[in-house]
């Protein structure tokens, strides 16, 4: 089993869509009990892969490997490291909490709802798992088409112009990484001896080699692809709306585990892919990670409608995370890699929330509520722990991937000024004030709406679909050794991968190269 | 071994915390929850307690003794876990949070009786009292972080906790949000301070950063930028100029939470802070100077501003802020054990007030304002007593616990050289007297302004007996720092000397340190509060009218005091509101919408419009193709031909 876990991993959730996809759409719970299943079992796999990891080894684990396209070296080639685990279980967790979340607000076309949501989880953990670039692009491009009819159909009102935009957002991107990758292909075979591969491993000991000019190039076709899914700062407005009009499962897997694609793609690929120009277009990426995480939350803060506000935060917070991967040492590396995780939990956590008072009140403005939390007690209790550890308070999860960025990227030697950390730990007072805010005009004051006096407290099913969120918020807050551990050599890796590919370019190409770090250094 | 214990002292007010969180509306008992409540805290006194004691019998040099529990974060270089420091300085605090904490933990259940939200407010208060522990026990300065900010945290809940009642212009959820989003601009300062620490020193560990710390010269510019961003974090916690703004709105809070956490103990946390990193800061001598001088003009502006007040809350709050300001004088004198001291004596003459006007605020039945208040004395025989003593106590008579605190700060700020500072800080005591009396005068004495159909009665004895019990520590309190000239051994400094030795042996003493000076600064401190008490009694007392005329008088200063300076207004209008609005029509509206999006649009459109233009092309209509075609041929052979 050990070996083929992680092909297990992704029949699973086909399977389970498959069988949606037979069942009669008037035989509901039936539809649903498959979807929660599949997804609950491949959870339990997941747990499973993330128990037997061994954390004392920086390789590839659970390798899987068919020829697929023999002539041009494209596999099916399979494994994780640290980070994927992390982000495997990210995501195999949040299905089910998603499906749960959505179990009662979905009444149309159900069992199409429920296998493209499986079919999402699919697309997804082929992306976390590929290792190789042509698999990691299918599952790339695969993974928009469930996501583009979740929204499209299940949306809200401007729904068709929201899918359309994220759409052709994610489409434009990708189709340049499309060009690099070929490309990628086709320097290899152009090497020594060397031959047409689409092979990740392989191309790791080849692409380090390319010449600068070029390297540049297929660095922004890989970054902007990535920039755009992240979302950083300016590529990020197909992300409200995405966020605003897709039905809540959407959002919180969208938000969950979508948006990690891009940080993902930046550490697996285009870091050690190419680390010459890594070096180079750092400084401008950073700023722009620094300036998404401030603008983020100013914009976060004076919006009118709750489910926008979490997707500003969205851009404040991933700009942490890329701030965090392009100070390029272990505090970063690793505050980073704990951040996609935390991200997820505690963004997945508000849009779980702020569906729960759309399914009752239908609608999303601040000003429609206020005083809930008299009328909705547990309700406000959660909001405040998801809310806080969103804010980064210390004891919660949000802090341990915010102070590892920060200080990492403070003490960066590679960004070589303290100016990225300094700004972008104002986000830390701003995240406060649009968070504490928008609490206040929501949950405090007089209840004196009488549509919302209505209002009825958390479901049972609702406090299934919360509690295990809260415990790894509290988990992650007080002990994150349990994840952080299995990350550690896998992060350390990839800075290695970097720093010696730089050492081999520097010799190899000579001048070129010597003549920019000399630049650099001084 | 009474150290070991210290696990279960930090740890059981949290398990008070879950057990009232998750059950205590199920519980209902307002006593089994309040038992629940204060008994965890009461245990931790008494681990304290043992803990002290253990430590008294051991030989000074084994007396710092750190239990680890568990990792916390390991990234890199960086290490830091649960762990906690026993040391002469983390006693002593524990000491005065888990005693005071008790005692207002017990007062509560009377104050709290019947309120709807009895257990959550327990359930608060020992979240509190785990933070704050974490604070001051823990032996890094990321888990002091985690008490910093969960203490702040608590603050948050419990000053929003009536989340649906007015206060002043808005609400208490506007209180409640302020105080923590001001403390985070603090906390800015602080996180700052601990990058520049581990980049310095590699560490967050106390130990290893202090004994680094000892190697380096005086004066080492990265010292003076570490040191100014923790100063930055103690002037949000413990409402310094310029973040002070948050405490007299922190009022808004249940009276017990104004005693616990806005004066004996939360507060403080700046000057233990700083206090805490003695070295750091005297290897950095532009900061003290800074402290020093934030210290002293807070000190003063604060009881400025006390002096017009008529909330009796506000005015306890200001003179907080004002005897807050009094530790950074010390601190910045080089004084931190007078600091520390004035710490202790504080945290019981301030919750024995505080705890005295919630008493009033009970009887008067939400009643507030002290214009409505007067003759209280024969109907409040005990909270009258207590709260005289507790006057007493912070205007600096002796034998007092304030006095020796007070004169200590103002006796090593004038020995340090620090002149100007010192007359800053005996003007601010003179005027502290002053309001303080006026306080008392028009609450308790005189003839009644209140309504016939208000009965004020005494406080239970679960609220009376913390009373006098703070009241008997606000007494005693100074005798553990009796100073030399007056015959004491200055117990405190001597307990704490080893905390603060490499720190003192830094700090060069160009002070004079003539006994016979010494005494003469004591009868003038003395001499001062007697007079702002001498005023007092006459113009609350005597000649009413005096003080009235007065504000008729200078009209402006007296709006100017009594409008504090008019500092929330500057900050909404310089801060709050250009970045709330630029925030939304420049960068929402304006960058986001009309620039980003509008780009994002027009690729769409232009590709539209193109379509559209050479959509025109096919008409469909065969003689237009036709004609085409045969322009085409014709043209192509015209090229061909002038080839």
């Amino acid at each position: 089993m050990k070996s083929e876990i992680l092909s297990l991993l992704l029949i699973v959730p086909l399977v389970g869509a498959i069988l949606c996809a037979m069942m009669n759409q008037e035989s509901k719970l039936a539809i649903k009990s498959i979807g929660m299943v599949s997804s609950i079992v491949a959870f339990v796999l997941s747990v499973w892969l993330f128990i037997t990891f061994d954390a004392k080894t920086s390789g590839m684990q659970f390798v899987e490997m068919h020829a697929w396209i023999p002539s041009l070296d494209v596999s099916y080639h399979v494994g994780v490291d640290g980070i994927s685990l992390l982000l495997v279980v990210l995501t195999t967790f949040l299905t089910p909490i998603a499906l749960l979340a959505s179990w009662e607000s979905i009444h149309m076309k159900l069992k199409g709802y429920v296998a493209l949501m499986l079919l999402l989880e699919v697309g997804t953990l082929g992306v976390f798992i590929s290792l190789d670039l042509f698999l990691f692009y299918v599952f790339w491009e695969f993974m928009l088409i469930p996501m583009y009819f979740i929204i499209g159909i299940w949306g809200g009102g401007e729904r068709i112009y929201a899918a359309i935009k994220f759409f052709l957002y994610t489409m434009a991107g990708s189709l340049l990484m499309l060009v690099g990758i070929l490309w990628l292909g086709y320097y290899a075979s152009t090497q020594p001896s060397g031959f047409f591969t689409t092979d990740l491993l392989k191309l790791y000991k080849v692409a380090p080699g390319i010449p600068m000019g070029i390297q540049s190039w297929m660095f922004l076709a890989f970054a902007l692809s990535f920039a755009i899914k992240v979302p950083l700062f300016p590529f990020h407005t197909w992300l409200p709306d995405a966020h605003v009009q897709a039905p809540t499962a959407g959002s919180v897997i969208l938000a969950g585990v979508l948006l990690k694609m891009g940080t993902y793609g930046l550490i697996r690929f285009c870091l050690p892919l190419f680390p010459q120009a890594t070096f180079t277009f750092m400084p401008y990426i950073a700023a722009l990670a620094v300036v998404g995480i401030i603008y983020g939350a100013l914009v976060s803060m004076v919006q009118p409608d709750i489910k926008k506000l979490v997707a500003y935060s969205s851009v404040s917070h991933l700009g942490f995370v890329v701030l965090g991967i392009f100070a390029l040492n272990e505090e970063g590396m690793q505050g980073s890699v704990i951040q996609m995780i935390n991200h997820g939990l505690s963004t997945g956590a508000l849009f779980l929330l702020v569906g729960m008072i759309y399914d009752r009140r239908h609608t999303r403005l601040i000003k429609d509520y206020g005083g809930l939390a008299s009328q909705l007690p547990v309700y406000a209790t959660f909001f405040m722990i998801v809310m806080l550890s969103s804010a980064g308070l210390p004891g919660l999860n949000g802090f341990v991937g915010e102070f590892l960025i920060l200080l990492g990227s403070f003490k960066s030697v590679s960004l070589g000024s303290h100016f990225y950390a300094l700004f972008a730990a104002t986000g830390v007072i701003l995240s406060a004030v649009y968070l504490l805010w928008s609490y206040q005009r929501v949950f405090f004051g007089k209840l004196d709406n009488p549509e919302n006096q209505k209002l009825v407290d958390l479901s049972l099913r609702e406090w299934a679909v919360l509690v295990p969120v809260v415990v790894f918020i509290i988990w992650i807050g007080f002990y994150p050794q349990t994840f952080l551990e299995k990350s550690a050599l896998s992060s350390k890796q990839v800075l290695e991968q970097i720093d010696q590919a730089r050492k081999i370019q520097m010799a190899g190409t000579g001048t070129e190269a010597a003549a920019h770090a000399a630049r650099r250094a001084e | 071994m009474a150290h070991q214990l210290i696990a279960y002292a930090i740890f059981l007010p949290l398990a008070g915390f879950i057990i009232n969180g998750l059950f205590g509306k199920k519980l209902k008992s307002e006593t089994i929850i309040g038992l629940i409540g204060s008994s965890t805290v009461g245990i931790a006194f008494l681990i304290a307690a043992m803990i002290f004691f253990e430590m008294v019998s051991t030989p000074v040099q084994d007396r710092t003794r750190i239990v680890h529990l568990f990792d916390w974060i390991v990234a890199g270089g960086l290490s830091v876990g649960f762990a906690y420091q026993l040391d002469q300085l983390s006693v002593i605090m524990m000491l005065v949070v888990t005693g005071v904490g008790t005692l207002i933990h017990i007062y509560s259940v009377g104050y709290m009786h019947g309120d709807p939200g009895f257990a959550r407010f327990f359930a608060y208060l020992n979240l509190f009292i785990f933070a704050m522990l974490n604070l001051i026990m823990a032996d890094n300065f990321l888990l002091l972080f985690l008490g910093w900010e969960g203490v702040g945290l608590c603050s948050y809940l419990l000053i929003g906790f009536w989340y649906d009642r007015k206060f002043e212009k808005g609400t208490t959820g506007d209180a409640a949000k302020k105080a923590f989003i001001v403390n985070r601009i603090g906390d800015f300062g602080f996180l700052i301070g601990m990058f520049l620490i581990v980049e310095t020193f590699g560490s967050l560990n106390f130990g290893t950063v202090f004994a680094q710390a000892s190697t380096l010269q005086v004066g080492t510019p990265v010292l003076f930028w570490m040191t100014l961003a923790l100063f930055l974090g103690a002037t949000g916690k413990s409402a310094q100029i310029p973040l002070f703004v948050w405490l007299p709105d922190a009022m808004a809070g249940p009276t017990p939470v104004s005693a616990l956490i806005h004066a004996a103990t939360m507060v403080t946390a700046g000057v233990y802070m700083v206090a805490r990193c003695s070295i750091l800061f005297a290897l950095a001598p532009a900061t003290m100077e800074i402290i020093a001088v934030v210290g002293a003009t807070t000190a003063l502006f604060a009881a400025s501003i006390g002096l017009v007040q008529n909330d009796i809350k506000k005015v306890l709050a200001y003179s907080t802020i004002s005897q807050l300001g009094y530790m950074f004088l010390a601190l910045g004198a080089g004084a931190f054990s007078a600091g520390l001291f004035h710490v202790v004596t504080h945290a019981f003459f301030k919750a024995l007030l505080f705890l005295g006007s919630g008493a009033v605020i009970h009887a008067m039945h939400d009643e507030q304002d002290i214009q409505n208040m007067g003759g209280l004395k024969s109907h409040l025989p005990i909270t009258y007593k207590t709260f005289l003593i507790g006057t007493i106590a912070i205007a600096g008579i002796p034998p007092l616990a304030g006095f020796f605190s007070k004169d200590e700060i103002l006796w090593k700020a004038f020995s340090g050289g620090h002149v100007v500072l010192w007359l800053m800080g005996l003007l601010g005591a003179g005027l502290t007297a002053f309001y303080m009396f006026r306080l008392f005068f028009l609450t308790f004495a005189g003839n009644p302004r209140w309504r016939g159909d208000q009965h004020p009665h005494e406080a239970p004895l679960t609220m009376t007996i913390p009373l006098m019990a703070l009241a008997a520590l606000s007494i005693i309190g100074g005798f553990v720092g009796i100073p030399p000239s007056l015959g004491g051994g200055n117990a405190i400094e001597h307990w704490l000397e080893p905390v603060f030795e490499k720190a003192n042996e830094t700090m060069v003493s160009h002070g004079s340190e003539v006994e016979f000076l010494e005494y003469v600064l004591m009868i003038l401190s003395v001499a001062v509060a007697a007079f702002g008490i001498y005023i007092a009694v006459i113009w609350y007392t005597q000649k009413k009218e005096i003080p009235e005329r007065l504000a008729q008088q200078r009209p402006k200063w007296y709006k100017l005091l009594l409008n504090k300076y008019y500092v929330d207004e500057l900050y909404d209008a310089a801060l709050v509101t250009p970045t709330v609005k630029g925030s939304d029509k420049l960068l929402w509206k304006g960058v986001d919408v009309g620039v980003i999006d509008w780009c994002v649009n027009a690729l769409p459109r232009g590709i539209a419009g193109i379509s559209k233009s050479i959509r025109l092309v096919q008409t469909g209509i065969a003689q237009t193709y036709v004609l085409v075609f045969v322009v085409g041929v014709v043209a192509i052979i015209g090229w061909l031909l002038t080839q």
